[in-house]
C-alpha cells in the first residue's frame, strides 16, 4: 500500500498546485459579462470590477482622436460612450452597426474606457439592403 | 435539383437508421443477412449524402444563388477553390461535410474490415451509424442546406451572394477546417471499435491494435489542422498573435490533448494490460469533445468572435451527448470486471508511473480548459454573473502545465518499464541535466531575467539532448555492427522501431514548438499613424513608409502601404501590409506583411487610414523565434508519418510466427 501512499501524495500535489493557480487566477483575471442597462444598475460595483460590455456600434459614431478611439454602444435604446485605449489593432469587422464587445472599466465620467474590443459582423442576408433591386419585398427562407 | 438532394439526404437518414436496427438486430438474433444488409447500407448512406453534398458543391460553383445557402456563402467573383470551400464554410454546409466525412470514414471502415472482427463490426457499424443519423437529422430537419429562397410562394433568386466570409478567403484556411473535421470525425472510429469491443466482451486488446492507425492518422489530421488555425490566426487575424484561447480555439485543442493522453496511454493496455477502463473512458471522452468542439462552434454556446452561428442547435447537440455519456457510462460500470487491470504499479520512478503522470496532466489541462471556456456559462448559472476568463487566466495555468508535459517528454521514454535504477538515470540524464543548467546560467548572465523562458530553454535542451542521444547510441550500434555511417544507421534504426524512434522525432517537433513558444516572452510592439516619409525604429529595425497605395477588383478594395525595412542602415527589402475591403460581405481583413527569419519575424500590420485619410495606422511587431513552432508543426508531422511506417523488425517477427502456426496445424492431422 505505501507505493500507492506515494502516488496519490504526488498526484494530490500536482492537482493542489493546479486548483490553486486556477483559483487564484479566477480572481485575477475574471471578467463580467453585462448588458448596458444592467452596467447602470451595479452601482459602485461598477467602477471596480472589470466589465465585458456588449453592444451595437451606433452608427457614424466611431472617432479616431489622439490615439485613442471613441465611439458609442447601443442596446435596446440604451447607450453608452466608450473610449478605446488600447494598443492592439482595432479588429477588421468592427465598424458601424457591427456588435461589438468592449472589455474594460467603467470610468467616474460615465465614459467606459475599454482595453479590448471584439467585433462581429452581422452578415445575415437580410442585413443587406440595396440588393434585392428586383425584389420588391424582403425574402423569406422557406424549405422546399 | 435542389429536391433531389434533399429527397437523398432525407433517404440516407432512412438508411442510416436501417442500417443502426439491421446490425444490431441481426447480431442480436444471428442472422448474417441482417448484418450484411446493414453493412450495405452503410455503402448506401454514403452514396446518398455524396449525392446531395455533390448538388450543394454544384450549386456552389455555378452559383445557383436560389439556394439560401449559397446566396449566403458564395458569389460570383470568388476564386473557384473558395467556392468549393464554401461548403463547410458556412453552418448547414459544415454540418453535412461532417456527415459526408463520417459516411465515407464508415465505407472505408466496413469495407476494410468485411472479413475481419466478423464479432464486433455489427456493433461498430451501429454505433458509426447512430454518430451518423444524428447529424443526418441535424441536416434534414433542423438545418437544412437545401434551403430555397422563396419570395411570396415561389421561390426566387438573387442576383449574387453575400460570397464567402472574407477571413476564410486565405489558402490555409480553406484547407483548415477539412483538417480539423478529418480529426474530428476520425476519432468516432476508435470510439465504435472500443465500445463495440465492450459490448460483446472481446477478451485482449483487438480494438486498439486494429485502430492504432487510424487513432494515429486522425491525430495527425487533427493536430494539422490545429496548427493551420495558428498559422491562420497569424497571418490573417493581424492582432499579432497565433493562439488566443477564444472558445473555438480551445474547441479544437480539447480532442487533441485527450487524443494524445489516449495515444500514450493504450501502450500500457498494450504492454502491460493495464489502464484498460481508463482507455475506454479517455477515447470516449476524445470523441465526446469532437462534438462539443462541433457543437461550440455552431451554437455559439459561449461569446466568441467566432461564433457566426446561433441557432436551435444546442439543446440537439446536449441531448445527444447527454444520451452518449448515459450510454458509455452504464457500459463501463456493467463490464468492470472485464476491465480489470493485469499488473499493478511498482515504482514511482519508472515507465508506468511516467504515462500515469502523462496522462494526468494531459487530462488536467484538458480539464482546465474546458472549464475556463465554459467559466461564463458555469458562474452564471451558479452566480447569475456570467464571468469570462481571459488568456491572462489560460496562459497562468497553462504555461507550468505546459513545461512540466514538456519535462515528461524527456524523461518518460527512458525511464525503464516497473522500475529505473539510479544508474540508469545518472547515465540518461547526467549530460542533458548539466547542459541544460550551463544553458540556463549562460541566459541569466546574458540579461534573461524571464523566470519561465530561463525554465523552458533549460528543459527544450534537456529533452532535445535527450532524444538526440537515443539516435545516436542506437544509430552508433548499428554502424558498429553493419559497417554502415552513422547516417544512414540512424536511417536504419528508425525504420526497425518506427513507433518508437518516429515518437521521438514527434517529441523533438513538441521541443521546437516549445521554443517558438518561448519566444513570445520578448515579444515587442509599437503602433504609429504614418504617412509617406514617416520612420518608426523597433528593437533593431528601422521602417520607413515609401508608399501608400489603394485599389480595387472585383472581389474587394484595398489600401496597401509599402514599408522599407533597414538594419543599422542596411536596406533589408520591402514588405506591404494591406488592409482590403470584401465588397459582399461588406468586411475587411488584413493581409499582414512578415519578415520571417529562423531567430525573429518582422510582423508588420495595416491597421487602418487615420480620420484625415493621409496616414496609416501601421503597427509593428517583432516575434522572436516565432518560426519555430511552424517547423516544430513539420517535424512533428513528420514524426507522426515515420510512426504510420511498419517496422522492419516487427515484421519479421509476424512472419516467423506465422510460420510456426502453420507447422503445429500440419502436424495434427497425423
Amino acid at each position: 500500500m505505501r507505493k500507492y501512499g506515494k502516488f496519490a501524495v504526488l498526484i494530490a500535489v500536482v492537482i493542489a498546485a493546479l486548483v490553486w493557480l486556477a483559483s487564484t487566477g479566477v480572481s485575477e483575471t475574471k471578467t463580467y459579462y453585462k448588458t448596458i442597462s444592467e452596467v447602470g444598475q451595479m452601482g459602485d460595483r461598477a467602477f471596480t470590477e472589470r466589465l465585458r460590455v456588449a453592444g451595437d456600434v451606433a452608427s457614424g459614431s466611431i472617432q479616431h482622436a489622439h490615439g485613442q478611439v471613441n465611439f458609442t454602444l447601443t442596446q435596446e435604446k440604451r447607450e453608452l460612450r466608450v473610449a478605446y485605449t488600447g494598443s492592439d489593432p482595432l479588429p477588421d469587422t468592427f465598424r458601424d452597426g457591427a456588435q461589438a464587445l468592449a472589455d474594460g472599466r467603467m470610468g467616474r465620467d460615465g465614459v467606459f474606457h475599454a482595453s479590448k474590443i471584439q467585433a462581429k459582423c452581422a452578415s445575415k442576408y437580410e442585413a443587406k439592403p440595396g440588393q434585392l433591386r428586383a425584389a420588391p419585398a424582403p425574402p423569406i427562407n422557406k424549405t422546399t | 435539383m435542389e429536391n433531389v438532394a434533399s429527397l437523398a439526404v432525407l433517404l440516407a437518414f432512412c438508411a442510416a437508421i436501417y442500417a443502426l436496427l439491421a446490425s444490431v438486430v441481426g447480431r442480436i438474433q444471428r442472422k448474417p443477412f441482417l448484418i450484411v444488409s446493414g453493412e450495405r447500407a452503410v455503402y448506401c448512406v454514403w452514396a446518398l449524402i455524396t449525392i446531395g453534398s455533390g448538388i450543394l458543391v454544384y450549386a456552389l460553383i455555378t452559383g445557383d444563388f436560389r439556394f439560401s445557402y449559397v446566396a449566403q456563402h458564395s458569389n460570383r467573383s470568388m476564386p473557384l477553390l473558395y467556392k468549393i470551400a464554401a461548403w463547410w464554410g458556412g453552418q448547414e454546409g459544415s454540418l453535412l461535410f461532417w456527415g459526408w466525412l463520417l459516411s465515407t470514414y464508415s465505407a472505408i471502415v466496413v469495407f476494410t474490415n468485411r472479413h475481419k472482427h466478423r464479432d464486433m463490426m455489427p456493433y461498430v457499424v451501429g454505433i458509426l451509424m447512430f454518430v451518423q443519423s444524428f447529424f443526418l437529422l441535424l441536416n434534414n430537419f433542423v438545418v437544412s442546406p437545401f434551403k430555397m429562397l422563396s419570395l411570396e410562394g415561389s421561390i426566387t433568386a438573387v442576383q449574387d451572394g453575400n460570397g464567402l466570409n472574407p477571413l476564410l478567403q486565405y489558402p490555409a484556411m480553406a484547407i483548415h477546417p477539412p483538417m480539423l473535421y478529418l480529426g474530428y470525425v476520425g476519432f468516432a472510429v476508435p470510439f465504435a471499435f472500443a465500445i463495440a469491443s465492450l459490448i460483446t466482451r472481446q477478451p485482449g486488446d483487438g480494438w486498439i491494435h486494429t485502430t492504432r492507425r487510424w487513432t494515429l492518422i486522425t491525430w495527425l489530421f487533427q493536430s494539422t489542422g490545429v496548427m493551420l488555425g495558428m498559422a491562420w490566426a497569424y497571418h490573417v487575424l493581424g492582432w499579432g498573435g497565433y493562439w488566443g484561447w477564444d472558445p473555438v480555439e480551445n474547441a479544437s485543442l480539447l480532442p487533441w490533448l485527450s487524443g494524445t493522453a489516449f495515444l500514450h496511454s493504450v501502450m500500457m493496455q498494450e504492454k502491460k494490460g493495464m489502464m484498460k477502463v481508463w482507455n475506454v473512458v479517455l477515447i470516449s471522452t476524445t470523441f465526446l469533445l469532437c462534438i462539443f468542439g462541433t457543437s461550440l462552434t455552431r451554437t455559439g454556446l459561449v461569446s466568441s468572435v467566432h461564433a457566426f452561428a446561433q441557432g436551435p442547435l444546442g439543446k440537439y447537440f446536449f441531448s445527444f451527448l447527454a444520451i452518449c455519456i448515459a450510454g458509455i457510462a452504464y457500459l463501463i460500470l456493467d463490464r468492470l470486471e472485464y476491465l480489470k487491470s493485469e499488473s499493478e504499479l511498482e515504482s514511482v520512478i519508472s515507465r508506468e508511473s511516467s504515462f500515469l503522470f502523462n496522462n494526468l496532466i494531459l487530462l488536467a489541462s484538458c480539464f482546465a480548459v474546458l472549464w475556463g471556456t465554459l467559466f461564463p456559462v458555469i458562474s452564471e448559472a451558479v452566480s447569475g454573473e456570467k464571468i469570462s476568463l481571459d488568456s491572462v487566466w489560460f496562459n497562468k495555468l497553462m504555461i507550468p502545465i505546459g513545461l512540466f508535459l514538456l519535462v515528461l517528454t524527456g524523461v518518460g521514454p527512458l525511464f525503464a518499464w516497473r522500475r529505473t535504477s539510479w544508474e540508469s538515470l545518472r547515465r540518461n540524464f547526467q549530460w542533458p541535466g548539466i547542459a541544460s543548467l550551463v544553458l540556463a546560467v549562460a541566459l541569466l548572465a546574458a540579461g534573461v531575467r524571464s523566470f519561465y523562458a530561463l525554465i523552458s530553454f533549460g528543459f527544450c535542451l534537456f529533452v532535445a539532448l535527450t532524444v538526440l542521444m537515443e539516435f545516436y547510441k542506437g544509430g552508433r550500434a548499428i554502424a558498429a555492427k553493419n559497417n554502415m555511417n552513422l547516417l544512414r544507421a540512424t536511417v536504419e534504426l528508425t525504420h526497425r522501431n518506427t513507433r518508437r524512434y518516429g515518437g521521438y522525432l514527434v517529441h523533438m517537433g513538441i521541443v521546437l514548438m516549445f521554443i517558438g513558444f518561448t519566444g513570445a516572452a520578448f515579444n515587442k510592439s509599437d503602433v504609429k499613424e504614418m504617412a509617406v516619409g514617416d520612420t518608426l525604429a523597433l528593437g533593431r529595425y528601422d521602417l520607413k513608409v515609401v508608399d501608400l497605395k489603394e485599389g480595387e477588383n472585383d472581389n474587394y478594395s484595398w489600401h496597401r502601404a509599402t514599408v522599407l525595412v533597414s538594419r543599422g542602415g542596411d536596406v533589408l527589402g520591402t514588405l506591404e501590409p494591406e488592409k482590403r475591403f470584401y465588397k459582399a460581405s461588406r468586411q475587411g481583413t488584413s493581409e499582414v506583411g512578415v519578415r520571417p527569419r529562423l531567430n525573429e519575424d518582422l510582423y508588420l500590420n495595416f491597421g487602418g487610414m487615420s480620420d484625415d485619410g493621409v496616414r496609416a495606422v501601421i503597427q509593428a511587431y517583432v516575434f522572436p523565434l516565432v518560426s519555430w513552432i511552424w517547423i516544430g508543426g513539420l517535424v512533428l508531422i513528420g514524426g507522426t508519418l515515420v510512426c504510420l511506417v511498419p517496422s522492419k523488425i516487427k515484421m519479421q517477427y509476424a512472419r516467423t510466427e506465422v510460420v510456426g502456426i502453420t507447422r503445429k496445424y500440419a502436424e495434427v492431422p497425423k
